[in-house]
């Protein structure tokens, strides 16, 4: 099998943020048993700014290290940029991820972005 | 670091005597065997020596009912398309197993685009098939029966002599993809009234690249691959010596001490699932408790995916396996699993520990050493974990 990165096999063992936010301002929750992945993400967001990020995630190596990356990227990060945020900049910041799990680092953004649609629904 | 092996259902190592049985077939007897010189008639006498050493593992009638291929792939290939297309003016119905490797189920799936027709039969909970249920699907127009032996993700064992038995009676040619049992379990190819087996070097501590087909004396058969005069005029090719010398002292091994070997293999396989069992919750075996192949254990982890786990377990120098979608490239999970009815959540934190000859009760203990935490942490980061 294609060999993961470094940087993967950092966050897979010393994930950042694992967990849940109590009382959050977003979670997002993609992914199902079938396809083999299942990510929770969790928000907190203080004058649009997202000053914490949590995730839970059923699945492989990558998966989780995407989730890890994920969550240490968009801490700091205005909503606005969150939203911005691409699969492709993740996949860079892990030093690449094997062809066939380009997937998960989409999943990760997806479960970002549904976090954010949850805030922004809170909001209106 | 302790290195723990537990993958030899994928591949196995070398034998150091099958290394020593080979080495001279580089050295100094690398003559063709098709040659008329000594250098030719001295390879020639080994090849045929192997012949009758696969042959009396499985207890072929006939070392010429021995045909030595690459390996247990093209072995599936070279049985399932050569007998179905020479079978063709009878008809074109085959029946097989959803739970095949997919060496018989994309052969398969590629016959069916060619104008045949494939019944894949299901399975039980344990992943075995009915044999009334085979029975019931054979048609006036069935020419061919391919059904594993034993399944190499679960152990489990297939009711074969049944199954020779219905094929005999109905006059439909047999043929078993025997890679994962020869060796392993005693397997006898007159007994079961066998036709075809696929046989493969590499699971029994042989080389890789290796295999042969057993076809039984009378069996119609097309020429497989064409050329030369190799092999009976069945697969041309000349013949890789150096490899079939190693496959031939692998069979011998099995043949003298493999399934007393196994006897012990099978109490460490035990030793570890007892452990795993006692030691982390919520886990489920899957396969037959009982009719499985002695060195395998597929366990699932409840709520956990399975590339997670083996990763895990590789950084503490342990080599397993996992049905989970992540590691088959398709985002699904075995199809093994799923034909048995596993759920998809639970199919994904499948682990496959096979073992072998070299495998201690060190080895056990250190996996069951190291795998609660691991378990442990993983559930802990799972979303679908409902707690102990």
């Amino acid at each position: 099998m294609e060999e993961y990165s470094e940087k993967v096999m950092e966050h897979f063992k010393n994930p950042k943020n694992v967990g849940e936010i109590k009382d959050p301002s977003g979670r997002g929750k993609v992914g199902n048993p079938v396809c083999g992945d299942i990510m929770e993400l969790y928000i907190k967001v203080e004058n649009g700014t997202i000053v914490d990020a949590k995730f839970r995630t059923f699945g492989c190596g990558a998966a989780i290290a995407t989730s890890s990356m994920l969550t240490e990227m968009a801490k700091g990060m205005t909503i606005e940029e969150a939203g911005k945020l691409s699969n492709q900049s993740i996949v860079d910041a892990l030093g690449g991820l094997p062809k066939v799990k380009i997937h998960c680092s989409v999943l990760g953004v997806e479960a970002l972005h549904k976090a954010i649609d949850d805030y922004n629904s809170k909001l209106s | 670091m302790r290195k723990v092996y537990l993958d030899s259902n994928a591949t196995t190592q070398v034998h150091p005597e099958v290394v020593k049985a080979m080495i001279p077939f580089y050295e100094e007897i690398y003559g063709n065997p098709s040659s008329v010189h000594g250098f030719g008639r001295e390879a020639k006498k080994h090849l045929e020596k192997a012949r009758g050493q696969v042959a009396e593992l499985i207890n072929a009638a006939s070392p010429d009912e021995i045909i030595f291929t690459s390996g247990g792939t093209e072995s599936d290939n070279f049985a399932i398309k050569a007998s179905a297309y020479a079978l063709k003016g009878k008809g074109t119905h085959i029946i097989t197993s959803s739970v095949e490797h997919h060496a018989v189920l994309n052969t398969c799936k590629y016959l069916e685009k060619t104008g045949f027709r494939v019944t894949y039969l299901g399975v039980d909970e344990y992943g075995r098939i009915d044999p009334g249920e085979l029975k019931n699907s054979i048609s006036g127009d069935t020419t061919l029966i391919t059904i594993m032996s034993a399944n190499n993700e679960t152990g489990t064992i297939m009711p074969i002599s049944e199954i020779g038995k219905i094929a005999s009676e109905k006059g439909v040619v047999f043929h078993t993809d025997s890679v994962q049992s020869v060796g392993k379990v005693p397997f006898d190819v007159q007994k079961n009234g066998i036709h075809l087996a696929s046989l493969s070097a590499h699971k029994i501590y042989g080389p890789k690249g290796v295999g042969a087909l057993y076809i039984r004396k009378g069996t119609e058969i097309l020429q497989w691959q064409q050329g030369g005069h190799h092999e009976q005029g069945k697969r041309a090719g000349t013949e890789n010596v150096p490899g079939i010398a190693g496959f031939g002292k692998a069979c011998e091994l099995a043949n003298s001490q493999g399934l007393k070997e196994c006897a012990g293999i099978k109490k460490l396989r035990d030793r570890l699932h007892k452990g795993i069992e006692t030691n982390v919750k919520q886990i489920r075996l899957n396969g037959h408790p009982e009719e499985r192949l002695p060195n395998t254990a597929n366990i699932s982890f409840d709520y956990l995916e399975g590339e997670s786990i083996i990763l895990s377990l590789d950084l503490e120098g342990i080599a397993t396996s996992t049905g989970s979608a992540c590691t088959s490239g398709s985002l699904e999970p075995s199809h093994v699993l799923e034909s048995m009815g596993i759920e998809p959540l639970f199919a994904q934190g499948s682990v496959r520990f096979s073992l072998s000859i070299y495998n201690t009760e060190e080895d056990i203990d250190y996996v069951i050493e190291k795998l609660p935490p691991i378990i442990d942490r993983l559930r802990k980061m799972s979303p679908v974990y409902p707690g102990d």
